[in-house]
């Protein structure tokens, strides 16, 4: 691999739109954290960090909720991912949809509707009370953190590791086989070795995403990890205290810590496999009580995955809900209530979103081939500057958009922090982390060989990403535009802070704002059923182009 | 320089009165339009923004609806050009917004609202912001929760002490809500500092959880997730009226707090915001207030005329609010040290506080089958131990030590670090709980 101006060029590219969206504004704000009462630079609030016995605390409470969330998360995602790739199933599609669900959690609404089904009085506490005179406290403390976790952020395992599973040669399998391997065994030596980059690029980020999750915490009122503690002193009234900011200082660092470790993994092995368009690892019928059994299970796994939106459906569609199993009554007029002035939130969540993830997956594609395919001296920064993003909270960030941008004026002289192509950028920036750790999987299974043989051929740099890698990789972009196109339509707390007109706001702000009040719940539920109708459905029909996409290529290889 | 030029294009644009070419009728006229940042929720500001627009029909009004920390944050970094109207319940922010020069002065041409309402002045003395609704704190509870519980309804603040309301009671965390900083700074006011202190933190002990939202508490008691939330008198009200099981009570010993409107520094529409203001205030503005999903009451006391019966009105009413003199400036000087006491002692450690109190509970029950003096009196250590503070009343009124809390100006020596101070309560509170509760435990065994 030559050296090549080209990528030189698109390294500084990246590197310049990562320090403007993201370094600049971050600094701006977390600056205080190095500085004393005085303003003069100093280390001391980071000594007080570590002298603080309830941060200690908080930090190991985040390290063991992000641990266990990972195992749990792993415990529903392989067998879906496992039975969906593997067997012929009726519906592998829609179980692979439906798995992404639970990335769209409506804001509050979604809390709301968790609480009413499993907490202290939740419907199936009432029913425990009632028949058994127990209660479970599924919902207090860190393990209701970790539940909730577990069951929010499991599809960045599923997608990762189903594109990862499609991704093996068949070859491989069918060697195996040949030596005598088959079952369980050769799913633990050949099939899961091989894919192991997709599950590390997934159980990496929810590692990193639950340490630093702040939202979950919050609802659950439990204050005593990270992320809460960091939020609620830098959004309390009137406190100036530089704490919040070094709290935030140190998850980036830690964040960036875990990726590294999670880099090691894979580190000096080869899981990238030659041969391409057998469509994947061979797909076996299953035997009807097979059958029985595999789906009984997977549809456990999804009744438990999707109860919060069940909860939010029966909310949408409920009169009132209060300390009952159901709701008292049923109506449809919340839907007639919003639904004359949804379609301007619809419409803009689909084009932030939509452009959003667009970005994400297209610099993310490129951060991978970057770190991968080049030798550029500091690429591996880009890898980590994007991945900072996670550990950064949305308010921390609207705040720094406001404070770098809001100065400059666009033509026409609006400030350019609160032009809605704003929103796309920070919601690209904050999702950026998922569509760049699925790149870079899908971009481990791609062999040089391939692209060497395209060079060898005559085609141009250019040429061979377009028309080799990518085709390669579609898989894993997809899962990457898939997480930051369904995590991107519900971001809130950055939008809050940079919304400044409602004809630009999207669904999450107006979900915001009727979930304030008593009388808005209904209202409320009622447009967080419409986001996750409709974000499904947008993931659902990408999945059947990319299916699509990827059968008419496996024949056109099987012709050859 | 560009700017600037684009600037007076826009401001001869906008007033059309500096061309000199209209005439003076038209310098009156309101600007086309109107930008208020509000944490209200909708059913106030859409009631609000459509009567404004429909009283001044040039003026389109924009509403930006934001958490009131994030208001307060949109305000400050849009100085270059900022929204128009700041409007939000606790007085707190405003004052944040004030001591930031970020208000402008304005003063009102509404007759008729007098200078305090149950002894809390409505309006900023230094003519900053207007108070334009009042409401106080009491007690929410869930009529469903606590007949299947078999509870009793709650009436008094003392009352939420009582052993039986254990892991049923909530409430947001001060340092989140200045409407709950209030009512904590009133009960402070009321019964004394140490006095104050005992009683938050043995209702403390029946805390099911302390939320980070003021919003979140009753939520929960509609949810039935809780039975019993502490919150301002008009989430009850509207609560009810949505058709939720609850009701609402004052206890005797409660503040009225106005909810506050003000006009942002360099306001660009400043007729348009100034008109808003006195459209609030004017007795049709008033009335609006009494719509049942609003429930916030009038600050002028002719407006109480309409109101449905049964609503409260502490114009008539002379006992609501009225057992406190709060005093402002008290309240003021310690404000960011009582939040972060609160969080330390209570919303931080609750799992350890709620544990001990609850042994002690324990305890005392026992004590009362079978005495046991050696007993008895580790359970008023244990007690000693649960209901004190690190903070001596003296120290809560010492500039010097409260000081720690603000931020210094520059240049002015930096007294200790707030963090050292909050890491020894910290550590205090963890000790005290857990050696209080091991006294409560030994006390029980010895009454067995």
């Amino acid at each position: 691999m030559q050296r090549h101006p080209g990528q030189a060029a698109v390294a500084l590219l990246l590197g310049a739109f990562l320090l403007l969206f993201l370094v600049v504004p971050v600094v701006k704000v977390v600056h205080v954290a190095f500085s004393d009462a005085t303003g003069a630079l100093t280390l001391v609030n980071f000594e007080d960090f570590f002298r603080t016995s309830l941060f200690r605390e908080s930090f190991a409470n985040s390290m063991y909720v992000a641990g266990m969330s990972v195992v749990f998360a792993s415990l529903i995602a392989l067998p879906l991912a496992y039975f969906t790739v593997r067997f012929h199933f009726r519906g592998a599609i829609l179980i692979q949809t439906l798995g992404v669900i639970p990335l769209i959690m409506p804001p509050f609404v979604g809390a709301v509707a968790m609480q009413l089904l499993f907490g202290r009085n939740g419907s199936l506490n009432l029913l425990l009370d009632r028949f058994f005179g127990f209660t479970i406290p599924i919902m207090d403390g860190l393990n209701g953190v970790i539940f909730v976790e577990s069951i929010h952020y499991f599809p960045f395992i599923l997608l990762n590791l189903s594109a990862a599973l499609a991704n093996i040669d068949r070859a491989m399998e069918e060697a195996a086989q040949n030596l005598g391997a088959s079952g369980i065994k050769l799913f633990r030596q050949i099939v899961f070795p091989l894919a192991l980059p997709g599950y590390v690029a997934g159980a990496a980020l929810v590692f990193i995403k639950v340490f630093d999750d702040l939202g979950t915490p919050l609802v659950l009122n439990v204050t005593n990890m990270l992320a809460p503690q960091a939020y609620l002193r830098i959004t309390s009234i009137g406190l100036t205290d530089p704490i919040g900011y070094v709290i935030a200082v140190i998850m980036v660092v830690f964040s960036l810590a875990a990726l590294w470790a999670s880099a090691l993994t894979l580190k000096g092995k080869q899981y990238a496999t030659i041969q391409r368009g057998g469509g994947g690892l061979a797909k076996r019928r299953l035997k009807p009580w097979e059958q029985a059994v595999a789906m009984g299970l997977i549809v456990l796994i999804l009744l438990v995955v999707l109860s919060p939106h069940v909860g939010i459906f029966l909310l949408s569609i409920g009169t009132i809900w209060s300390f009952s199993v159901l709701p008292d009554g049923y109506t449809l007029k919340h839907f007639a209530e919003v639904f004359a002035e949804s379609t301007g939130f619809i419409t803009n969540t689909f084009l932030y979103a939509g452009l959003a993830a667009a970005a994400d997956v297209i610099l993310g594609t490129a951060i991978a081939y970057l770190i991968l395919r080049t030798r550029l001296v500091g690429r591996q920064v880009l890898d980590y500057v994007a991945t900072a993003a996670l550990a950064i909270p949305g308010v921390v960030l609207g705040i720094g958009y406001l404070r770098t941008f809001y100065g400059v004026e666009l033509p026409g002289g609006q400030p350019l922090a609160t032009f809605w192509v704003m929103l796309v950028v920070v919601y690209a920036i904050r999702r950026l982390p998922y569509a760049l750790r699925a790149c870079v999987a899908a971009l481990h299974q791609v062999h040089v060989a391939m692209e060497e043989a395209a060079e060898t051929l005559g085609a141009a740099k250019l040429t061979t990403v377009r028309r080799i890698v990518m085709p390669l990789m579609a898989g894993g972009m997809l899962a990457g535009f898939v997480t930051s196109f369904v995590t991107a339509a519900v971001e809130l707390s950055a939008t809050l802070m940079l919304v400044s007109k409602n004809a630009d706001a999207p669904l999450s702000y107006g979900i915001y704002v009727y979930m304030q009040t008593a009388a808005g719940r209904g209202p409320g539920a009622a447009l967080g059923v419409i986001a996750v109708v409709l974000v499904g459905l947008g993931t659902y029909l990408s999945n059947r182009l990319i299916e699509r996409g990827r059968r008419q290529y496996s024949l056109e290889g099987n012709n050859q | 320089m560009k700017r600037w030029v684009f600037r007076s294009l826009f401001a001869m644009l906008v007033f059309p009165g500096l061309l000199g070419t209209v005439g003076a009728q038209a310098a009156d006229k309101l600007e086309d339009k109107l930008v208020i940042v509000t944490s209200f929720p909708k059913e106030l500001f859409k009631a609000y923004a459509a009567a404004f627009e429909k009283k001044h029909p040039g003026t389109k009004v924009e509403v930006l609806n934001k958490p009131t920390s994030s208001g307060i944050a949109y305000v400050r970094e849009t100085a270059s050009n900022p929204p128009d109207i700041f409007w939000a319940s606790a007085p707190d922010a405003f004052e944040v917004l004030k001591a930031g020069k970020l208000l402008q002065k304005y003063e009102t041409k509404a007759k008729g609202i007098p200078e305090k309402v149950g002894g809390y002045p409505i309006n900023d003395p230094d003519g900053f912001y207007k108070g334009f609704a009042a409401s106080g704190y009491g007690i929410m509870y869930n009529t469903r929760y606590l007949a299947a519980k078999q509870l009793p309804a709650p009436k008094e603040w003392d009352d939420l002490k009582n052993p039986i309301y254990f892991g049923h009671v909530a409430i947001s965390a001060p340092s989140r809500s200045g409407t709950t900083h209030l009512t904590i700074e009133t009960i402070l006011q009321g019964e004394g500092w140490d006095k104050g202190w005992a009683t938050l933190m043995e209702i403390a002990g029946n805390y099911a959880t302390v939320t980070e939202r003021s919003f979140g508490v009753p939520d929960g008691v509609n949810n039935g997730q809780f039975g019993i939330g502490i919150v301002i008198d008009f989430f009850g009200f509207s609560s009810k009226a949505t058709g939720f099981p609850v009701e609402f009570v004052y206890p005797k010993l409660t503040t009225l707090v106005p909810a506050n409107v003000a006009i942002v520094a360099n306001s660009p529409h400043p007729k348009a915001a100034a008109a808003f203001i006195e459209y609030l205030l004017s007795p049709e503005g008033q009335d609006l207030l009494l719509h049942p999903e609003i429930s916030r009451l009038p600050v002028l006391p002719s407006a109480y005329a309409k109101a449905p019966a049964g609503f409260p009105n502490p114009f008539k009413d002379t006992s609501m609010g009225a057992a406190v003199k709060f005093d402002t400036d008290v309240s003021e000087a310690r404000y960011a040290m009582v939040n972060s006491l609160f969080d330390r002692m209570i919303t931080f450690r609750l799992k350890e506080l709620t544990a001990a109190w609850k042994a002690l509970h324990e305890a005392e029950t026992a004590l009362k089958k079978k005495p046991n003096s050696k007993g008895t009196e580790q359970v008023a250590q244990a007690r000693k131990l649960l209901t004190a503070v690190p903070v001596s009343s003296k120290q809560a009124g010492d500039k010097s030590f409260t000081g720690s809390f603000k931020k210094t100006k520059k240049g002015k020596p930096a007294p200790k670090r707030q963090a050292e101070i909050e890491e020894q309560w910290d550590s205090l509170a963890k000790q005290n709980y857990g050696k209080a509760e091991e006294l409560a435990k030994s006390a029980a065994k010895l009454a067995r």
